[in-house]
C-alpha cells in the first residue's frame, strides 16, 4: 500500500486513544467538572484491563469473551476512579483542579506498579491477535484496526448523539452551564454529574487500555499514557467540546504526532534531529491557537461550559 | 416532583450547611486525624501491593518506620530533605498569588522548567568567558525574566478575551518541555541528550550546598506573607479573587492586577527554577521539575494559600515521597509507589476540607443542638 495512506491509518490508530481520552473528558466537563485525573484514570484504565487479562490471557476461554473481560477490567478500574473523583468533588464540594491532580497522582502510580508486577508473555502476547480482529492476519497498516478502534468511534458518534440530540444530553449540559437552574426545574444536580463523570472516566480508561494492549502493543507502553492523557484534556478545546469532532482533531492530532517520525525519511524536505521536538510541539501550539481564537471569536457554542470548574452547593444560590 | 413534595413534609436524612466559623484548633485537628487515616489506609494498599509484607506481616512496623528514616536517618538526608522542601515550597509560594485572583496557573512546571533552561542557557554560553558572580547574577535575571515571560503570556490573553487560563497554561507546561529537548538536541550533538553538570555558574557554599537555597526561600515565604496580608498590591489581589464585579465597582483595574500578578507569579517559578539550576543540578533535562509545579499546586491549597502554613504542608508532602521512595527501595516494590502514597493521603485531606467547610446536620438532631432554620 501506498506510504500516505499507511501513513493516515496509523494516524488514526493512535487518534483513537485520544478520542477515548477526550470523549471522556468532553462528558465529564459538560457536567461542569474538569476533570485534571483523566491522565491518572486512563493509566487505571489501562492497569484493569492488564490485570484481567493476566488472569484469562492464557486460559481456554472463547477469543470473543477473553476480549470483553479486558475490556470490562479496564471500564471498573477507571469507573471505580471516576466514582472516588466524583464523590470528592461533587458530594465533598472539593477543589476540583486539586482533586485531578491528586487523581493523576494516585492513578498514574498506582498503574505502574501493578502492570510492572504482570506477566506481559500472558496479558499482551496472546491477547493482542484478538484485539485486532477482523485485520490481524494483515501485514499492512489495516492491522492497527482492530475491535477497540471501532468501539472509539463508535463511542464518539454516540456520545455527540446523547449530548445534543436528547433529553438526557440537553439535561447534562444544563447542568454544566448553570445547575442552579438545572436544580430548579428539578433536575438531579448531583446524580447527572456523578453518571456523566463515571461514564467519561470508564470511556477514557478505554483509551488507556488500547494504547498499551492494542496500538503499542509493547512492554513499556504504559510508561507514557500519562502525556497522551494530558494531550486528551487539551483535544477536547481543539474539538470545541464535540465528541464527533474528537474523530477529526485527534486524527489531525495523530497526524502532526507521528508526522515527526514519517517526515525524516522524505529526503528533500531536508529534516534535522532538532526539528522533531518542534513538530512534537505542533499539537500543543495549535490548541493554545485555538483556545485564543475561540476566545476571541466568542461565539456562545463554542467556549467551555460556563460552571466549569465551580462546585455547586443549593443553600449558595 | 415527587422530591419536591417529600422535601416540604419530612426533613431530609442528612442536611447541610456551610459553617460561619471553625476554631483553628477544631480545623487542626480534623485535619491531623484525616492524615492519619490516610496512613493508614496507606498501609493496607501497601499489604496488598507489596509481597514482602504479605509474606511477613509483622515487618507493617518497619514499613512505617521508614517513612521517618527516607528523610531523617542521617545529615546528608536531613539537608537533602530541606532543600527537596525548599523547591517545591519556592514553586507553591510562586503560584499563590496567581491562585489568591482565582486565575488556576497551573503552568508552574513549565515556568520552572523555563527558568532552569533560561539559567543554564546562560551558563553554557556565558560560561567562564565573564566572572562567576556576574555569571550567576545574569543567570538569576534570565530566569526570572523568561519565567515571567512564560506566565504572563496566558495572562494576557485572560485579561483581553477572558481565555481559559486553566487550559492555556496547561498547555505551555508541554511547550516548555519541547522547547528544551530542542536545545539538548543542539546543545548535545551526539544525540544522547543529555547535558553533563556544567562547570560554571554554581551557587556558592554556605556551610553546604543547600543551607542557601533554604534561607533564600524561607525569606521568599515571608516576605510573601507581608506582601499578600499588608500591602495595597496584596489587597487588590484579594479583592480581584473574591468578586471582579466588586473589584472594578471600588476602582480597581482588575486587568492590570492580573497581568502584573502573573508576572510576579511567573518571575518566582523562574527564580525556582534558578534554584534547581545553580543551586543543586547544574544542568537541565526535561524532567528537571519533575511534576513539582503539580505538586506545588496542592501543596499551596492544602495550606490555604497562607505562606506561612505552606512550609508545613510541603514538608510533609515531601516527607511523605522520600519516606515512600525509601520504603520501594528497602521492600523492593517499584518505584511509582510514591505516588500512590502521597495520591492515597491527599484524598483524605482533601476530604477532610468538606468536615471543616460545612456541618452536618443529621434528622432530629439538628433541634437538640439549636440547629439553624
Amino acid at each position: 500500500m501506498n506510504i500516505w495512506v499507511d501513513f493516515l491509518i496509523t494516524s488514526l490508530a493512535f487518534g483513537a486513544v485520544f478520542m477515548y481520552g477526550s470523549t471522556g473528558e468532553i462528558l465529564t466537563e459538560k457536567a461542569g467538572h474538569l476533570n485534571l485525573g483523566i491522565p491518572g484514570i486512563m493509566c487505571m484504565g489501562g492497569a484493569g484491563g492488564c490485570l484481567v487479562l493476566n488472569l484469562v490471557g492464557k486460559s481456554s476461554l472463547p477469543g470473543f469473551l477473553i476480549v470483553i473481560l479486558g475490556i470490562l477490567g479496564a471500564l471498573i478500574f477507571s469507573m471505580l476512579c471516576g466514582l472516588l473523583y466524583s464523590f470528592l468533588a461533587v458530594t465533598l464540594r472539593a477543589n476540583q483542579n486539586v482533586t485531578g491532580l491528586a487523581m493523576t497522582t494516585f492513578g498514574v502510580g498506582l498503574s505502574k506498579v501493578i502492570i510492572n508486577k504482570l506477566d506481559s508473555n500472558i496479558y499482551l502476547i496472546g491477547p493482542k491477535l484478538l484485539y485486532r480482529w477482523p485485520f490481524a492476519e494483515r501485514r499492512d497498516a489495516l492491522q492497527y484496526l482492530g475491535v477497540l478502534f471501532f468501539l472509539a468511534v463508535i463511542i464518539a458518534i454516540l456520545s455527540s448523539w446523547v449530548l445534543f440530540r436528547t433529553k438526557v444530553g440537553l439535561h447534562l449540559r444544563a447542568v454544566g452551564e448553570n445547575p442552579a437552574t438545572a436544580d430548579a426545574v428539578g433536575i438531579n444536580v448531583s446524580r447527572y454529574k456523578y453518571v456523566a463523570t463515571c461514564v467519561g472516566s470508564g470511556i477514557a480508561g478505554l483509551g488507556g487500555f488500547y494504547y498499551i494492549i492494542d496500538y503499542m502493543a509493547s512492554q513499556e507502553a504504559y510508561l507514557s499514557v500519562e502525556a497522551l492523557g494530558w494531550l486528551s484534556i487539551a483535544l477536547v478545546i481543539f474539538a470545541l467540546w464535540r465528541p464527533h469532532l474528537t474523530i477529526v482533531g485527534s486524527t489531525v492530532f495523530g497526524i502532526l504526532f507521528s508526522c515527526a517520525s514519517y517526515l525524516a525519511n522524505v529526503k528533500w524536505l531536508n529534516i534535522t534531529m532538532a526539528t522533531t521536538p518542534l513538530l512534537k510541539m505542533l499539537p500543543y501550539v495549535v490548541t493554545i491557537l485555538v483556545l485564543i481564537i475561540s476566545s476571541i471569536r466568542n461565539k456562545k457554542e463554542n467556549q467551555p461550559p460556563t460552571s466549569l470548574g465551580l462546585s455547586y452547593f443549593r443553600e449558595e444560590r | 416532583m415527587s422530591n419536591v413534595s417529600k422535601a416540604e413534609t419530612r426533613e431530609p436524612l442528612i442536611r447541610l450547611s456551610r459553617r460561619a466559623s471553625i476554631t483553628p484548633r477544631k480545623a487542626w485537628t480534623i485535619r491531623i486525624v484525616a492524615v492519619l487515616l490516610g496512613l493508614l489506609v496507606c498501609g493496607i494498599a501497601a499489604f496488598l501491593l507489596i509481597e514482602k509484607l504479605q509474606s511477613n506481616p509483622g515487618k507493617i512496623g518497619e514499613f512505617y518506620y521508614t517513612f521517618i528514616k527516607g528523610s531523617f536517618s542521617s545529615s546528608r538526608r536531613i539537608w537533602k530533605f530541606l532543600k527537596n522542601v525548599s523547591i517545591l515550597l519556592c514553586i507553591s509560594l510562586a503560584l499563590t498569588p496567581a491562585f489568591r485572583m482565582r486565575f488556576w496557573n497551573i503552568g508552574g512546571e513549565g515556568q520552572t522548567l523555563m527558568g532552569v533552561l533560561s539559567a543554564i542557557a546562560v551558563a553554557f554560553y556565558l560560561g567562564g568567558t565573564v566572572p562567576e558572580g556576574v555569571l550567576l547574577l545574569l543567570m538569576l535575571l534570565a530566569a526570572l525574566l523568561v519565567g515571567a515571560i512564560w506566565g504572563v503570556i496566558p495572562a494576557l490573553f485572560r485579561a483581553k478575551w477572558g481565555t481559559n487560563e486553566t487550559l492555556f497554561t496547561l498547555m505551555m507546561n508541554y511547550v516548555a518541555t519541547f522547547i528544551v529537548s530542542y536545545f539538548l538536541i543542539i546543545w548535545v550533538p551526539s544525540g544522547s541528550s543529555s547535558l553533563g553538570k556544567l562547570k560554571y555558574g554554581k551557587l556558592p557554599m554556605i556551610v553546604n550546598e543547600q543551607l542557601l537555597t533554604v534561607i533564600v526561600v524561607l525569606l521568599l515565604s515571608v516576605g510573601l506573607y507581608i506582601y499578600l496580608t499588608y500591602t495595597k498590591h496584596g489587597y487588590e489581589i484579594s479583592v480581584v479573587g473574591e468578586s471582579v464585579r466588586t473589584a472594578q465597582y471600588v476602582g480597581i483595574n482588575e486587568k492590570k492586577v492580573i497581568i502584573r500578578t502573573m508576572i510576579l507569579s511567573g518571575a518566582l517559578c523562574g527564580l525556582a527554577g534558578y534554584l534547581i539550576a545553580a543551586g543543586a543540578d547544574q544542568t537541565v533535562t526535561t524532567n528537571s521539575v519533575g511534576g513539582q509545579g503539580f505538586t506545588g499546586i496542592m501543596v499551596a491549597w492544602l495550606g490555604k494559600f497562607n505562606p506561612l502554613a505552606m512550609i508545613l504542608t510541603a514538608a510533609l508532602i515531601q516527607l511523605l515521597s522520600q519516606g515512600a521512595s525509601q520504603i520501594s527501595q528497602d521492600f523492593g516494590v517499584n518505584n511509582a509507589l510514591p505516588n500512590v502514597i502521597v495520591g492515597i493521603v491527599l484524598f483524605f485531606i482533601i476530604g477532610s476540607e468538606f468536615f471543616i467547610n460545612y456541618e452536618i446536620h443529621f434528622r432530629g438532631h439538628s433541634k437538640a443542638k439549636g440547629g439553624i432554620k
